[in-house]
């Protein structure tokens, strides 16, 4: 890279857009109270509150890779008509408040929603329950994952595919055994960006699963609501969350941070 | 509208005064009807002045307060909450007890699930839910519970009371124990099943201006407004018991 003598005012504005990221950052780091950190993380609210968002995280990644990928696979490979339209709907709630997707869920899945009252008469209802938790986060993570696997199909060397196919497996087969393979990265990526949003969903889980704890009470609802009772526990869950964002961000540096 | 707010005006007669901005009143969220009320008077009678209201769960309005959110006025549904900013002295003066407030059993319109009484939250495949225990009305709906030995776990505990109701009248949850004022303002959308006085709480509000508000003369003028005769009658109106 060519070395360049900055603008002072960009260097100024550029150090305030840090900062902005920074501080906040550190303000959590800060009044952690680390002597307590054990104790507030072993007490059962968080306990259950960490349980329950590590079961609906990865079940709400498991569906979304259950659904996703044929999804991103439809997308990448077949031609058919209002494949665009579709493929922005299915991608919105990236870009959705998701206090707003709960409150869709909830007409759609509530016990009064298009779908929710026929559940209901088969003694299905979705609302306060962990089962809901699942819902509402693969609501909101699939998408990153369908994207991110979509990608991963459209910029593989199909010829392998092309290969296998001569060699007489089929069309499954080849799937399993050489396209899966293939986007192993792309998937990996998209699994764990997916499961990442999962864990830190909160508008549409409270509005579509209420808030209950050991069963809809997830971390940042844990998080939030600590702020009023307890705010040193709600200050340590906070930062585990952090820590996970952290890591997260670190596993998949090769794909976003460029090495400087 | 422009004239019916100058009809209004003319109509309380209070005479025009110094008071101008904005006044920042926190008030529980049960409030959230009467208040309203309260507060487009009061902005009459001070025609330079204009009242902005926070409403939200009592513990989440002294957790904003303590961060150091901008509030005159602090209106909480139990004295617990009042108390803790009293405690950490951030308040101007002590607080003054202005309503009080029973609870009722909040179900959908028409009473379909048949409840009649606290008993009846108990039954099977009854979805009963209510405030978090921090927030007063899930403090006061589980003292009622147990001092009338029902045993019933909410399916959730909601950030306030008014997301109660809200709930019941979605058809997500079939009962809950909120104020009976909650019930009156929710109107035809619900329906209210009375608590019999022997097992009923009655709630306390207490008022008091915050230490550090910017607006402290507006504030102690609205504080002394809420306990006056008229404020009294205003909140009688939308089902407060006086103070």
């Amino acid at each position: 890279m060519r070395r360049e003598r900055a603008p002072f005012a960009i260097v100024l504005l550029a150090a305030a857009g840090a900062a902005f990221f920074v501080l906040p950052l550190l303000g959590l780091v800060v009044r952690t109270p680390w002597g307590d950190a054990p104790r507030e993380l072993l007490s059962p609210a968080a306990l259950d509150a960490l349980r329950l968002s590590l079961v609906a995280s990865v079940s709400a990644t498991a569906l979304a890779l259950l659904l996703g990928v044929p999804l991103a696979w439809l997308y990448a490979r077949v031609d058919f008509p209002g494949r665009s339209l579709l493929r922005a709907l299915t991608t919105l709630p990236m870009v959705l408040p998701p206090v707003v997707g709960g409150v869709a869920l909830l007409l759609a899945f509530g016990r009064r929603g298009l779908i929710g009252a026929w559940l209901l008469s088969v003694g299905i209802s979705l609302p306060f329950s962990t089962a809901a938790v699942v819902m509402a986060e693969t609501f909101v993570a699939m998408p990153f994952l369908v994207l991110t696997v979509e990608a991963g199909l459209r910029s593989m060397d199909r010829r392998y595919e092309d290969a296998a196919r001569t060699l007489g497996a089929g069309r499954w087969r080849v799937f399993w055994r050489v396209t899966v393979p293939l986007i192993a990265p792309s998937l990996a990526a998209g699994a764990v960006l997916c499961w990442a949003r999962a864990l830190g969903e909160f508008g549409a889980t409270i509005t579509f699963a209420g808030n209950f704890p050991g069963v809809t009470q997830t971390m940042p609802l844990a998080v939030y609501l600590l702020l009023e009772s307890d705010q040193q526990a709600s200050y340590v869950l906070s930062l585990v969350l952090l820590a996970i964002s952290v890591a997260v961000l670190a596993g998949l540096r090769h794909r976003w941070l460029g090495t400087a | 509208m422009a004239a019916a707010v100058l009809c209004a005006c003319g109509s309380t007669g209070a005479p025009a005064d110094s008071l101008t901005g904005t006044l920042n009143v926190f008030a529980a969220s049960s409030l959230t009807d009467a208040f309203k009320g309260l507060g487009s008077a009061f902005e009459r009678q001070h025609p330079g002045l204009s009242v902005r209201f926070n409403f939200a769960g009592s513990p989440a309005l002294v957790a904003q307060i303590e961060d150091g959110a901008q509030a005159d006025v602090f209106a909480s549904a139990d004295t617990t909450n009042m108390d803790r900013l009293l405690t950490d002295g951030l308040l101007a003066y002590d607080p003054s007890v202005f309503a009080h407030n029973k609870l009722e059993i909040v179900v959908a319109s028409g009473n379909p699930k048949q409840i009649t009484s606290l008993a009846d939250l108990a039954k099977p495949g009854v979805v009963y839910i209510s405030a978090g225990p921090t927030v007063p009305a899930g403090k006061y709906a589980a003292q009622v519970l147990r001092e009338a030995g029902v045993t019933v776990t909410p399916k959730s505990l909601e950030t306030d009371v008014k997301s109660v109701v809200a709930k019941i009248e979605l058809g997500e949850a079939d009962a809950g124990i909120v104020y009976v004022t909650d019930v009156k303002a929710a109107g035809s959308k619900v329906t209210g099943v009375t608590i019999q006085d022997a097992d009923n709480v009655v709630a306390t509000y207490p008022i008091a201006p915050v230490k550090a508000a910017t607006q402290l003369q507006a504030a102690d003028k609205f504080v002394a407004y809420v306990i006056s005769s008229e404020g009294q009658a205003k909140l009688k109106e939308y089902g407060f018991l006086g103070a």
